[in-house]
């Protein structure tokens, strides 16, 4: 249930081929089955298809020529370095601490443990503007650091140090969330086994821990990275909105949108649908073959 | 951390090192940040931060926000559960496309989501010409705020029920029909007491992502003080106002609320995991 939280859920691991419904007494008239087949379409149509074919449509509504001029625009550009600054700092951070936080929690038992899942989980629950805002207040000119920062000539808030901090906090818990659960049900026995023959313990992750969990990893990275590149409320409060420098692609999605430059905005935000789709599929993929190992594993 | 051990045996390496790490960048990256909204906020003293949290502007706001986050989560309720009952239990064309995609509010960025939203439902929107016609208008009101709040809220619902749905047992479905009990009783009675705790819980996820929620939401909502602004606005409006104690006292308030869910949610689940491990 955790994964719920952390974003995309591991959904159906196998399970969906094998539940073909039942005749009989599992299924309902056929009036009811095609009601709600055709109410949860519907549904879906209008609240997730349709905002996502919007965003191409409006990107390309005056042409290829058009859609493909809006990339060529230095703040545009500069907002795409920071993006890709900004999540090349703190994927690889958090995928660190998901890594070392999920085997402290999944392989040894201590008081205070579900407390400190528990803590983990907080980025999750908190507004993406009160990110925003709690590092204001730790490092902005009024706050905690303020005058320090401002005697040594350090800017944080209103720059890109304060952008990667707020991308570090909302991405905080995708990948050890992804990885507790796993390494959990992997136990402990091949770990201790790989101990006992004699291998180190750098050995012992790399060649047992790490390939039983790398599925489970690179979702996590996955769902980090696509998070840490879309983010827009935590930044948008430390980014201080000065064009070319402190704007992520989200941010430069919303100024071009404001300026009413639609076919640019919407072209910058296409950018951005389309590296969810590959998140998606991504996803699905990751899944299938999570999926198919499993099955290997039992059966052999 | 000395009552730490190893599950069965003291040979796996890493634990204090592990312990050390997790616990210092969780501390510096999250708790103390976080811990400066309740510092910066009790400066204010009870009266100060009462004031400040009860002006009507800040009160129109919670009632907004909350109002429509309930709203919001009971549609998707309804809705996701349609969706989550169609792609599990049945076949049809486009299943494995729709089961696909209902992640994407998750994988979506807030901002794309609300300018996407917003040109749907403006006056020459794919929707909002149509709704236009026969006199709805969505777009720059409340209601548009509600459109973005289920569809940031709709795939919650969806995945805590799914797997709940998949695993439902099939044996006491059969009895109940061998018992005579008619398709409709048997969902009442045995169904939906099973799938109520991952309802409740994906209900909690989906209004505690909707009253946080600001990306989506900005675009579309209009944002007219005392009509459209929702909270996590107007705490972006103070900070940009320069107050900063105003901000603090109405992120404090919010934060009570967060958690407050997340010990509702833990709660929920545990339940949910008794109920379902008691069936399945």
């Amino acid at each position: 249930m955790a994964a719920v939280i952390a974003g995309l859920p591991s959904g159906d691991r196998g399970g969906a081929a094998a539940r073909v419904p039942d005749a009989g007494a599992r299924s309902e008239p056929a009036w009811v089955r095609y009601g709600v087949i055709g109410v949860g379409t519907a549904f879906f149509v209008v609240f997730l298809l349709l905002p996502l074919l919007a965003v191409f449509a409006e990107a390309f509504r005056k042409g290829a020529a058009a859609y493909f001029a809006a990339f060529a625009n230095s703040d545009t550009m500069g907002a795409i370095g920071l993006t890709l600054v900004a999540a090349a700092i703190a994927v690889p951070l958090n995928t660190l601490f998901g890594v070392v936080a999920a085997w402290t929690l999944a392989k040894f038992e201590f008081r205070g443990k579900n407390i400190l899942l528990t803590l983990i989980d907080l980025p999750f629950s908190v507004s993406p503007v009160v990110a925003g805002l709690i590092y204001v207040l730790v490092f902005g000119a009024q706050g905690w650091l303020g005058p320090w920062l401002i005697d040594h000539g350090i800017r944080i808030i209103f720059a890109v140090p304060g952008i990667v901090l707020a991308t570090v906090f909302v991405t905080f818990p995708f990948v050890v969330r992804e990885l507790v659960p796993l390494m959990q049900a992997q136990g402990c026995e091949e770990e201790e086994a790989a101990r006992v023959l004699g291998a180190s313990g750098w050995q012992m992750f790399r060649r047992v821990t790490l390939p039983n969990v790398k599925w489970g990893l690179l979702y996590g990275v996955t769902l980090c990275n696509a998070r840490a590149m879309g983010e827009f409320g935590a930044v948008s409060v430390v980014s201080g909105h000065i064009r070319g420098q402190t704007n992520t692609i989200p941010l430069q999605v919303e100024i071009l949108y404001n300026d009413y430059n639609m076919v640019a905005a919407f072209a910058l935000a296409s950018l951005l649908a389309f590296l969810a789709l590959i998140t998606l599929v991504a996803k699905n993929w990751i899944e299938a073959r999570a999926a198919a190992e499993d099955l290997k594993r039992n059966q052999s | 951390m000395s009552g730490a051990k190893s599950r069965s045996s003291n040979v796996l390496p890493g634990f204090g090192p592990g312990l050390g790490f997790t616990l210092a960048y969780l501390a510096l990256i999250v708790l103390i940040p976080l811990s400066a909204v309740v510092i910066k906020a009790s400066h204010l003293g009870f009266s100060g931060f009462w004031t400040v949290v009860t002006s009507p502007r800040v009160l129109a706001s919670y009632r907004l926000t909350f109002g429509l986050s309930i709203v919001a989560a009971a549609i998707n309720l309804v809705f996701g559960l349609a969706l989550a009952w169609a792609v599990t239990r049945y076949r049809f064309p486009g299943r494995r496309l729709i089961d696909a995609l209902i992640d994407l509010p998750f994988a979506l960025p807030t901002a794309v989501a609300g300018i996407a939203l917003t040109a749907l439902y403006s006056k020459n929107g794919w929707l909002g010409h149509w709704l236009e016609s026969i006199g709805i208008q969505i777009a720059f009101r409340p209601a548009g705020i509600l459109v973005a709040m289920i569809f940031i809220g709709l795939p919650f619902v969806v995945r805590t029920v799914q797997p709940v749905l998949q695993d439902l047992d099939a044996e006491a479905e059969e009895a109940a029909a061998s018992l005579g009990a008619g398709r409709l009783p048997t969902f009442v009675r045995i169904i939906l007491p099973t799938l109520s705790p991952a309802l409740f819980t994906g209900f909690a996820l989906a209004f505690g992502r909707a009253i946080g929620e600001y990306g989506s939401v900005i675009f579309i909502a209009g944002n007219i003080p005392m009509v459209s602004e929702i909270t996590p606005l107007l705490i972006v409006t103070k900070l940009e106002q320069y107050d900063y104690t105003g901000a603090t006292a109405i992120a404090a308030s919010m934060l009570v609320v967060s958690f407050a869910l997340l010990g509702t949610i833990n709660g929920l689940q545990s339940w949910s995991a008794r109920r379902t491990g008691a069936v399945g």
